[in-house]
């Protein structure tokens, strides 16, 4: 048995997606007969033809031994009997079954293709929301300016600091070695002038000063007594 | 429309030589002929959303007259009457 499916994109381009199924197949009269038959047979000889046609063609073959009636007839008679008793019981119920297994596997399908939409709708809101963001750059980039400018103007001013520093430093290390300077010359001179002067001071005018030293005290240690 | 697009239930019965005619009866015509048949068969009974015990069932019953045609010479043995 050939199984082959629907012929697919034969004719021309179709723009939607394949044709669903047929709901219903032939119709076909107690399991066995296609409808066109009937059909085909109903202008010329009305409703009954067909049945007429049947059992003729029945008792025909019954009654020539065309069809002959041996064990495999009973058997046949058996099976089909409870075949029909079968079908005629529970088909309803497996075609309710079948039918559920068909739906979920749809309800399936739908649901992906559902949850695919609304996650791309979400992410064309997403999207309009960062091109309405995209907007605010202009703020972004003057805050960040002026961080920068900031930066740069700390920067300067540190170094000027640093600048003003060195400079300090060296023009007081100029002072300092001036007045270091005088501050030597100064010493030694003081020095060297208390030297000379020592130097001249003769043993006689040492003994002059001392005694009116001792004059001068003894005056004073007279007035002072009169004093207290 | 012209006989040789036709297909075989629209032809008359006197047209059905002439018909034959026109159609391939090379391996391949038969085997495209044989594969169109069964998917029409098959698109119209069997593939289809509800269907019932139609497609099968038809089926079988091809088969069970078929395999009574092949054994028929058998069977011819296991009359009961003498004389048709």
């Amino acid at each position: 048995v050939l199984h082959v499916t629907r012929p697919l994109h034969t004719t021309q381009q179709r723009l939607a997606p394949l044709p669903p199924l047929p709901e219903k197949g032939g119709e076909v009269r107690h399991g066995l007969i296609p409808e066109e038959f009937f059909q085909f047979l109903y202008p010329k000889t009305g409703v009954t033809g067909p049945y007429m046609l049947g059992t003729g063609l029945l008792l025909y073959l019954l009654s020539k031994e065309i069809y002959v009636i041996n064990h495999e007839t009973v058997a046949a008679a058996c099976i089909l009997s409870v075949i029909i008793y079968g079908i005629k019981k529970y088909g309803a119920d497996v075609a309710a079954f079948a039918d559920k297994l068909n739906e979920e596997k749809m309800a399936k399908a739908l649901a992906v293709k559902t949850e695919a939409i609304k996650g791309l709708e979400t992410a064309i809101e997403e999207e309009k929301k960062e091109q309405w963001r995209v907007e605010g750059r202009k703020y972004l980039f003057d805050a960040k300016r002026n961080n920068i400018a900031m930066l740069l103007e700390t920067n300067y001013r540190e170094r000027l600091l640093t600048v003003y520093n060195e400079v300090k430093k060296r023009l007081d290390y100029q002072v300092a070695m001036q007045n270091l300077k005088r501050q030597k010359e100064q010493d030694y001179m003081i020095q060297w002038v208390e030297k000379n002067v020592i130097q001249s001071i003769t043993p006689q005018q040492q003994k002059e000063s001392i005694a009116k030293c001792i004059l001068d005290l003894k005056a004073l240690s007279k007035t002072a007594q009169a004093a207290v | 429309g012209p006989l040789a697009e036709r297909r075989l239930l629209a032809v008359r019965l006197g047209e059905l030589p002439a018909w034959l005619a026109t159609r391939q009866l090379s391996a391949q015509g038969l085997l495209g002929g044989a594969r169109k048949a069964w998917s029409s068969y098959y698109n119209k009974y069997i593939n289809v959303k509800r269907g019932g015990p139609a497609g099968i069932s038809m089926l079988l019953a091809g088969y069970c007259l078929l395999s009574y045609a092949w054994s028929y010479q058998r069977l011819k043995c296991h009359r009961w009457r003498k004389y048709h």
